[in-house]
Order: structure tokens, then C-alpha cells, then sequence
């Protein structure tokens, strides 16, 4: 009797130590992974003395509020804002557009050649960007593109991405056959059969990639970097990035304009940080 | 009917094109045509800044300037697996230990999933440029830190000797997608094989290292293949931290290089070459990666 009790009570010690230890590495973690962030959000609120202290402070006083009025006149951020959603609304349009349309083809639809075309689209997930990208180049300068947002979307219409088409079919896959065939005897169309029964139950999949898109969308640097010249046009991204070289002496303005272009993602991050969380981990899962 | 069914037959196959259509055009447009083409204009010499007309066919001629006689590109080659040797190997166990934390069943843990996480989600332009002051030797925090614990740090992105290991840490920073995978691998474990173990009288690291790890080492592969091609693919934080090579060409990686070939240089011929060359070393390391997987990784017999 005595013994069993010590041996449920060395059970819950251990158990105890277990999750003071546990927090005392996730807290410490934590710490090490918000410096970052707490560091340069401290840095835009300083004035240039202060940025340039040694050693180095925490608190800027006084705070500089005025440093995120300052950088809305420095530089067309609402603009190049503007300009990104643009360019990822319409991506995202294109890529649901197409991955679930192709998707649905290669799951549920029998057409010669089929296996052998979806072969190559899983050859493709393996082809760098790179081996295309010059020749792509060449046909959008051909075609007249330059200088506009159509090299960055057209693609997403055409299913560029093979990920995302590789993982609604794997979903589709998985709805069960029935509901279809029900649909199909009652004469509905193929694209009634789709837009109606598969689609709705597909929402977690869809969502999946959204998200995907959208985080590869919104930090996209390299296509825009070669596509657009015009400044005005420019993404958040290129327009930081110019910005970072014309005033590099004033990092507590950069670091502002930082904190400002991390604010939308975060903002969405927080809002529909299950979807983020479960659209990642279903990623990993498919592949 | 059977005129019927051969009918359903065509009008099926019809819409399966239909259907298609958008990813078809889009590989023969945008992939298979793309392909051959710098496939062919690898064997040529061509720059965009002159007529279509001018461009030569020199056969292996690039291929032979990229190896015997390029010492950029065996920098750019050097700096970039010498990147990777280090960053994947760091990376995917830093990510395997963050997420073996986040499966603790603690209070709370959304939130620090979440504070891990964050940084992979705004890996862009704006956190490289944060990263920059913060690695600033004389007023950067990391330094400021290190001071405190007394050891002198180094210039980092100054010094050709630590530019590279800067970059590792900001990746480090950044693996909080490799790290959901794995978590998502370790909640995906049946829970019957723990209480098996248990049973069994099995200690926590006995479980770890026969349960956990053979049933992770699938998403263990799909990592490691996702951190090889992002590795060697490395461009955005090295073009904004040092567009022109770093300290002692030290930042020169492959794809800024071919990125300068082709875009500022306008050395069409070279610059698809080396995306070719880029194209095999990636091929050739995936492969050997997906040969080996019968070697270590384990798959449940009915699954996959």
C-alpha cells in the first residue's frame, strides 16, 4: 500500500518537473525567437542619436511617433500596398481557378493519356524555376508584358503551381464516389457534378491553398524584381528594398517601414491563424 | 446502349481535355516549351541587348567555360553548399526539437506555436531588413548581447568569415514550416503504438527512438527534399543583404550568380546554362535522396 502511494507520488514529481522544465525551454525559446521583432519595433520608434547608441537601448524615449507619419511621405507605401493586394488577389483568383478544374480532371475524369500527363506534372514539382525562367522572360518581352502585372499573375491562371493541383486531386480523391454518381445519373453535367457536389466539400483543401498562395504571393521578391520597372508599380517588397538602399543611414525609418509591412500578413495571420496552422500541416501530410 | 455508353464514353474524355486545358497550355507555354528553349540557348552564345539574329551556336562551349575556366561559378557553387551542408542538417533538427516541445500536451501551447511559427510566415524583404541592423556589428542587438556575456562579436555580414553562419541563424530563425510539418507528422503517430510501448515498460527516450523516429522518418523525407531544393535555390536574402556578392564574393550564391549573368550582365546562353547545371545538381541530390529512403525511411505497411 505505502509503496504504491510513493510510487504515484514520484510519478506526479517527475510529472511536475517535467512541465516546469518544459515551460522554462518553451518561454526561453520564445524570448530568442521575439527579439527580433521587439528589437526593430523598439528601433522605429527612436530618433537617430538613439539608433545609434552604443550600447545599444530598449527603450527609445522620447518615442518618436512621428517616425511612421514620417515614412508614409517618404515613400508611396500605401501604393506599393495597394499594388500587392492587387497582384495576389488575382493570383489566387487564377490559382483555385485552375488547380481545382485540372485537379478534378486527373481525379475523377477518364481521358486517354491521362496518367501519362499526370506523370509529367509531378515531374514538374521537381523542375528549379530557374530552367524556365529565361525563356519565360523572352515570350512576356515578346509579348509585350514588360512592365506589367500580367508575368506575375497570368501564370496562376494556367497551373504553374503543380503542389497545389497535386494536392486537391489528392483530395478529391478522398470524397467519396456515391455523391457523384447519384448527381451524374440524375443528368448533371461534368461541371455541374464539380461546381456543386466536389467544390463546397472541398473547403479545407481549397483553404489550404489560399494560404499557401497568399504567403508565397506576398513575399514574392525575385518575379517582380525582373518583370516591373516602373516604381509606382511596385510591391511592398521591391518598394522596401529601394527604399533600404536610399536611406541606409536612417535604419530607425527602415525599421518602421518594416513594421508596417509586416502588419497586414500578421493581421490575417491572427485572424485565421487555424487555417494557416491546419492549411501548413495538411501540406506536409500530402506530399 | 452500347452506342449510349461509348457516347458518355467521348463526352467524358472531351470535358477530361476540358478540364485540363488550363494546365496544358500553361506546360506547353510556360514549362516544356521554356525548357527546351534554354536547353537549346545553353549551347549558344547570346546577349538579350543584341538581335535575335546574332545568337550563335558554340555546342558545349558554355558548359566548357562554366567548369574549366568560371572561378565565380565554383564560388558561387562553394558558397552554396557549403550553406547547405550546414543549414539543412541545423535546420531540420532545430525544427524537430521545436516541434517535439509543441507536442507536449501544456497549457498554452497554441501561443508558442504561434510565436515560433510567425517568423516563416514573414520571410520576405521586410525581416531581412531587420535582420541587417540587428547584425550590425557596432549598434545591431546581437553583438549588444553578446557583449553582455563578454565575448566580442564578430562584423557578420562584414566579415567573409561570418557572413555565411549569419545566414544559417536567420534561417534557424526561420523554420517554423518545417517545424508545423513535423508536428503535424508527430500528431498523425496512432497513439495505440505509445501505449503498446508502455506496456511494454518502455522509457520516454526507448519511445522516442522506436516509435516516434521510425513513424517521423516519412516526414523526415519530405522535409529534407523541401530543404534541399530551398537551399540550393537561395536568393531574396542574399540579394537584398549583399546584391553584389558580399564581402569577398562570400554571399555569391548560385542563383544570384546566374541571376546576375542573366539580368544584368544579359548573358542569355551562359545564364541558361547554368540554370541547366543547377538543374542537375538538384536532380542528381534528389535522387540520391529518394534512393536511399528505402534505407531509413519506414512506411506502415498499408499507408502511401
Amino acid at each position: 500500500m505505502t509503496a504504491s502511494v510513493a510510487f504515484f507520488r514520484r510519478q506526479s514529481v517527475q510529472k511536475t518537473v517535467k512541465t516546469v522544465l518544459g515551460y522554462t525551454i518553451l518561454l526561453t525559446l520564445s524570448v530568442v525567437f521575439l527579439i527580433p521583432f521587439l528589437w526593430s519595433l523598439s528601433a522605429s520608434f527612436k530618433g537617430l542619436l538613439q539608433v545609434y547608441a552604443i550600447p545599444p537601448v530598449w527603450i527609445p524615449k522620447p518615442i518618436h511617433w512621428e517616425n511612421y507619419i514620417r515614412i508614409f511621405k517618404l515613400l508611396p507605401l500605401l501604393r506599393f500596398f495597394w499594388n500587392t493586394i492587387v497582384i495576389t488577389t488575382l493570383s489566387l483568383v487564377g490559382q483555385i481557378f485552375s488547380a481545382s478544374l485540372v485537379a478534378y480532371a486527373f481525379a475523377r475524369l477518364r481521358w486517354p493519356l491521362r496518367d501519362f500527363f499526370f506523370f509529367l506534372l509531378l515531374g514538374t514539382m521537381m523542375l528549379p524555376t530557374q530552367v524556365t525562367l529565361i525563356p519565360q522572360f523572352l515570350l512576356y518581352q515578346y509579348l509585350g508584358w514588360m512592365d506589367t502585372y500580367l508575368p506575375l499573375i497570368v501564370p496562376h491562371f494556367l497551373g504553374i503551381s503543380a503542389f497545389s493541383i497535386f494536392l486537391l486531386r489528392q483530395f478529391f480523391k478522398s470524397v467519396p464516389l456515391e455523391l457523384e454518381e447519384a448527381a451524374r445519373i440524375d443528368g448533371s453535367s461534368f461541371f455541374r457534378t464539380f461546381w456543386t457536389i466536389i467544390l463546397p466539400l472541398s473547403k479545407p483543401a481549397l483553404a489550404t491553398i489560399v494560404i499557401l498562395t497568399f504567403i508565397q504571393k506576398w513575399n514574392e521578391f525575385m518575379p517582380p524584381l525582373i518583370y516591373l520597372q516602373t516604381y509606382e508599380k511596385f510591391p511592398v517588397s521591391l518598394g522596401i528594398n529601394m527604399f533600404k538602399d536610399v536611406y541606409s543611414s536612417l535604419p530607425h525609418y527602415i525599421m518602421a517601414t518594416s513594421m508596417v509591412a509586416l502588419v497586414p500578413i500578421l493581421v490575417l495571420f491572427f485572424v485565421a491563424q487555424k487555417y494557416f496552422v491546419k492549411g501548413i500541416m495538411l501540406s506536409g501530410l500530402k506530399g | 446502349m452500347k452506342i449510349k455508353i461509348s457516347r458518355m464514353r467521348r463526352l467524358e474524355a472531351l470535358s477530361g481535355y476540358l478540364f485540363v486545358s488550363p494546365w496544358l497550355i500553361g506546360f506547353l507555354m510556360l514549362t516544356l516549351g521554356p525548357m527546351l528553349f534554354s536547353l537549346y540557348l545553353g549551347f549558344t552564345h547570346w546577349n538579350f541587348h543584341e538581335p535575335m539574329s546574332t545568337m550563335k551556336f558554340i555546342g558545349l562551349g558554355n558548359y566548357k567555360q562554366i567548369f574549366f575556366h568560371d572561378p565565380l561559378f565554383w564560388k558561387a557553387l562553394y558558397n552554396t553548399t557549403f550553406y547547405s551542408i550546414f543549414a539543412i542538417p541545423t535546420g531540420i533538427l532545430f525544427a524537430l526539437f521545436l516541434a517535439l516541445l509543441l507536442n507536449q500536451k501544456l497549457h498554452g501551447i497554441a501561443v508558442f506555436r504561434t510565436i515560433f511559427y510567425v517568423p516563416a510566415l514573414v520571410t520576405g524583404v521586410a525581416t531581412v531588413v531587420l535582420w541587417q541592423w540587428i547584425l550590425n556589428p557596432e549598434f545591431g542587438i546581437l553583438n549588444g548581447l553578446l557583449k553582455m556575456i563578454g565575448i566580442h562579436g564578430p562584423a557578420w555580414l562584414y566579415d567573409p568569415v561570418w557572413t555565411k553562419p549569419a545566414l544559417i541563424l536567420m534561417h534557424l530563425w526561420g523554420v517554423g514550416t518545417t517545424m508545423l510539418i513535423f508536428l503535424a507528422g508527430l500528431q498523425n503517430i496512432p497513439t495505440h503504438l505509445y501505449e503498446v510501448a508502455d506496456l511494454d515498460g518502455a522509457s520516454g527516450w526507448q519511445k522516442f527512438l522506436h516509435v516516434t523516429l521510425p513513424m517521423l522518418t516519412p516526414t523526415m523525407f519530405f522535409n529534407l527534399v523541401m530543404a534541399i531544393i530551398g537551399a540550393f535555390q537561395v536568393f531574396t536574402v542574399v540579394y537584398i543583404l549583399a546584391g553584389d556578392g558580399g564581402p569577398g564574393d562570400s554571399l555569391l550564391f548560385y542563383v544570384l550568380y546566374l541571376y546576375r549573368k542573366a539580368f544584368v550582365e544579359f548573358q542569355m546562353g551562359y545564364a541558361s546554362a547554368l540554370a541547366w547545371v543547377l538543374f542537375m545538381i538538384l536532380f542528381g541530390l534528389t535522387l540520391l535522396v529518394f534512393r536511399s529512403s528505402s534505407l531509413w525511411v519506414y512506411y506502415e505497411g498499408e499507408k502511401r
